[in-house]
């Protein structure tokens, strides 16, 4: 039996949650279809920034769009969803560096936004008074913050199903098609159909585009996290280098997560990922110079997520350039967690209204019909 | 780093010096093969020969023949050209049978061409209410402290719970001198008849005299309650005193130090972080990994033996522990000439039916109810855990998201079973169908600053611009 909905929502990650969620809000009953469950991979386990520092600029409207709603959150989803905002703070570690951070931050302001602010070494020491001495400066965005993503996630999918979502977990997303008009999914033992499809299937939305005639330049990634033992507060701010692969971020519980991007070997159709302990060990290296007061701690845990990245580094995000009624919204880089809330927000404009004020268009699948683009910035 | 390993490549990786690694090594020692074992303790034995080489308990009669029983098997691992490292810590196996060792403060890579994992048992988690105060042990960390410097209470003791450790430690206390106040049996009384069908293969094996002496030895000195269904631990701060019922009205003893035992189960989490399969085990009541009859895993290379594989025993791993070298030989060492041990492991494990139905603990010791600490890293209560079910939470991983239960040192090790049976029946599924938690290396803490003084490669260091 075909169950018609009003559309359906391949990825039950932060994506498909978000605009599960929003095209409730706007009178909608999709179907949210997710073969694990919401948040198993990248949107459940990344490193939880909230970040608008240091983005591409095709992807800030919608980094801005998001950042309004995170300072709002629990009026949304009923959950403050971790969210704290102590700023983030990109570290220069040498005059080079904190050159070009100048340039950037310069370059911003000529296209008005002003998020991004150059600091010197007096205030990156006000902000971060644990880095080490040597690093000249930096820049902060001092509205952005971190939360809990595993966290997050659930409540977008709880919301979501709160306000009339079906929610079909453990389910994998079969026999995708478009019938009479409307696109036909199977899950499991229900068929549902819709005239909206929304592909936010994460690492797998790739192969979705490919079956549907638009083969994206997208590889499957794992970037890797881990997180110590409880040292006592030492730092408020998320910190990320502007030279090396480092994020880094304390918790209220004292533990200290620590990021920037190294990659595990993922195993996509096993949901496993394989740790490189060397590159780790370079993530380690790197805090215990800029940190001293890190050196005593322990790793107690490490791990990677499944996730998609794009040739350019900024995700697929609007409708199909070949299919009325699909939608594309993945590839996010390893960067998407903060845009979830803001693109799901503009992903419900897109299927409702057919437009949006906020501007999304260089994300568009359309660039990849043309020689591939070198990263905008 | 001394005691570093001298290569970083073996035919043979062993993990873990009790009976089945010392077995197994032995084995793949003898047939020619490279062969290093790794170790956390600062001797040979495991649990059950713990300090087999240097314990201060010197007359047999107080350990008992079946621990003396490890010496030679020792021996032999020690004799052969197997490298031995204790106090090696193994954080992390890879699918690729890449190791990361901790020994002596140094971290280093090894690889294998074939791993026996032999990391045995861990005490099941024992959630009563006041679990969590000082004073409340288990039984295991009591018999540890006995055999490696002959430690036994003297202070107002009591012994709760099941199973052969619970009755073979108190023996050994008394023997030695120690206090114990009073035994409280949780076997369930219909675990008795249940067990029946299995106990004529039980009569006719080694457990049966010897346990039966064991009883009679305990019994003979302490007061032993049989059916005890509540068991509460209490006091401000420490213990002060235990309270339970067996059929009767509710009694409280005073008590400094509160034994607790409810059996053995698989520690699992270094096989779970590689990868290995498991499944949920109905009669043992705990995840076991799908190994074929030579033990060998999902994954390719790694081999499982001894209690890691499934509650045996320690004759039983000794066999399991030769099988899985016999295993790994046969894939390395084609022409070489190995021995069937399968009827010797079938004669070991005669019995093992009767113990496991008879000692399966009673629901209300593994499911615990209302402000019971359930995750003692992250102070989540079984009350907790049924709250977020209810806004849901569907299995362990979920569970993550909303109490941050199995995140914490411990990764699950001390709530990891009951959270999977907490969930399954609150969700009505079985605990095979609510799954475990996905665990991660390192599979012990590691320090910052031994990672980062790993060997480095120049990939990683490649500076990355941020756009």
């Amino acid at each position: 039996m075909t169950v018609r909905k009003d559309a359906i929502i391949v990825g039950g990650g932060i994506h498909g949650c978000s605009t599960a969620l929003h095209l409730c809000l706007a009178g909608l009953k999709p179907v949210l279809i997710e073969k694990d469950y919401a948040g198993r991979h990248a949107s459940g386990v990344n490193a939880g920034g909230v970040r608008q520092l240091a983005r591409d600029v095709a992807e800030i409207p919608l980094s801005i769009r998001s950042m309004a709603i995170w300072e709002n959150i629990s009026e949304l989803v009923d959950d403050d969803c971790g969210f704290e905002s102590f700023g983030q703070v990109l570290v220069a570690e040498n005059d080079a560096e904190l050159d070009a951070c100048r340039a950037r931050v310069a370059d911003l302001n000529g296209r008005g936004f002003a998020h991004e602010e150059l600091i010197d070494g007096t205030e990156l020491r006000r902000l971060v008074p644990a880095v080490a001495e040597s690093c000249p400066g930096g820049v902060v965005s001092r509205r952005d913050g971190a939360a809990q993503p595993a966290r997050t996630t659930a409540a977008f999918r709880r919301k979501a199903e709160q306000l009339g979502a079906l929610v079909r977990e453990g389910i994998a997303a079969t026999s995708i098609r478009k019938e009479h008009g409307l696109w036909h999914v199977d899950a499991g033992s229900e068929t549902f159909a819709a005239p909206v499809l929304v592909n936010a299937a994460g690492a797998w939305a790739g192969r979705i585009a490919a079956q549907f005639g638009e083969p994206v330049p997208v590889e499957t990634i794992a970037p890797m996290l881990m997180i110590t033992s409880p040292v006592a507060h030492f730092i408020d701010p998320v910190v990320i280098l502007r030279g090396r692969k480092l994020s880094f971020k304390q918790f209220p519980n004292g533990t200290v997560l620590i990021g920037g991007g190294h990659l595990a070997t993922p195993y996509q159709d096993r949901n496993e990922t394989v740790l490189d302990w060397r590159k780790l060990s370079d993530s380690a290296s790197t805090v215990s110079e800029l940190f001293e007061v890190m050196r005593n701690t322990t790793i107690v845990r490490a791990w990677a997520g499944i996730e998609a990245r794009m040739r350019d580094d900024i995700p697929v995000f609007g409708p199909s350039a070949r299919h009325e009624g699909l939608y594309h919204q993945f590839g996010f880089s390893a960067h998407g967690f903060q845009l979830g809330p803001g693109a799901g927000a503009v992903m419900a404009e897109l299927i409702v209204s057919g437009g949006t004020q906020t501007r999304v268009s260089d994300l568009s699948i359309a660039r990849f019909r043309d020689p591939i683009p070198s990263p905008t910035t | 780093m001394s005691a570093a390993p001298k290569r970083d490549q073996y035919d043979v990786v062993v993990i873990g010096a009790g009976p089945a690694g010392l077995a197994a090594t032995a084995t793949v020692a003898d047939a020619g093969l490279s062969t290093l074992l790794l170790d956390e303790n600062a001797g040979p034995g495991g649990q059950v020969w713990r300090a087999i080489n240097s314990t201060p308990v010197k007359t047999e009669a107080l350990l008992g023949t079946d621990y003396w029983s490890g010496a030679g098997i020792a021996k032999a691992a020690s004799e052969s050209d197997a490298e031995i490292i204790h106090r090696a810590t193994v954080w992390s196996l890879d699918r690729n049978l890449e190791l990361g060792i901790s020994v002596g403060g140094g971290s280093a890579f090894i690889k294998a061409r074939r791993v026996i994992i032999a990391t045995g048992a861990q005490e099941r988690p024992f959630p009563i209410p006041g679990w969590t105060l000082p004073g409340v042990m288990t039984a295991g960390a009591a018999q540890t402290m006995l055999k490696s410097s002959g430690l036994v209470p003297d202070c107002p003791a009591v012994i709760a719970g099941q199973g052969p450790l619970l009755w073979l430690l108190a023996a050994q206390i008394l023997r030695l001198g120690g206090r114990i106040d009073r035994v409280l049996d949780t076997t369930p009384r219909a675990n008795y008849i249940a067990a029946l069908p299995h106990a004529f293969a039980f009569m006719t094996s080694p457990y049966f005299l010897k346990g039966l002496a064991m009883m009679r030895e305990v019994k003979a000195k302490v007061q032993v309650v049989k059916g005890v269904t509540e068991l509460s631990a209490s006091g401000d701060g420490k213990l002060a005193s235990v309270t339970y019922v067996a059929a009767g009205p509710r009694e409280t003893i005073p008590a400094d130090l509160l034994l607790l035992h409810q059996g053995v189960v698989p520690n699992v989490n270094l096989a779970m972080a590689a990868g290995v399969e498991h499944r949920w085990n109905e009669l043992q009541l705990c995840w076991t990994p799908v190994l074929d009859a030579d033990g060998n895993s999902s994954i390719p290379g790694i081999a499982i033996a001894g209690d890691g594989a499934g509650i045996g025993g320690a004759q039983a791993a000794v066999w399991r522990g030769r099988i899985a070298a016999v295993s790994a030989i046969k894939a390395l060492r084609p022409a070489a000439k190995v021995i069937d041990y399968s009827s010797q492991l079938k004669r070991a494990e005669r019995g093992r039916a009767f113990l496991d139905v008879l000692f399966q603990p009673a629901k209300q010791f593994r499911i615990p109810q209302g402000d019971t600490i359930v995750c003692r890293c992250e102070e989540i209560t079984a009350k907790d855990v049924l709250d977020s079910v209810a806004i849901g939470a569907t299995g362990p991983n979920q569970l993550k998201a909303y109490r941050r239960t199995g995140m914490g040192p411990c990764q699950g090790r001390l709530c990891g079973l009951t959270v999977t049976e907490l969930m399954a029946e609150a969700r009505g599924k079985s605990p095979q169908e609510i799954g475990y938690y996905r665990l991660r290396a390192p599979v012990k803490p590691i320090m910052l600053s031994e990672l980062a003084n790993l060997p480095k490669n120049e990939d990683a260091t490649k500076a990355v611009v941020r756009g």
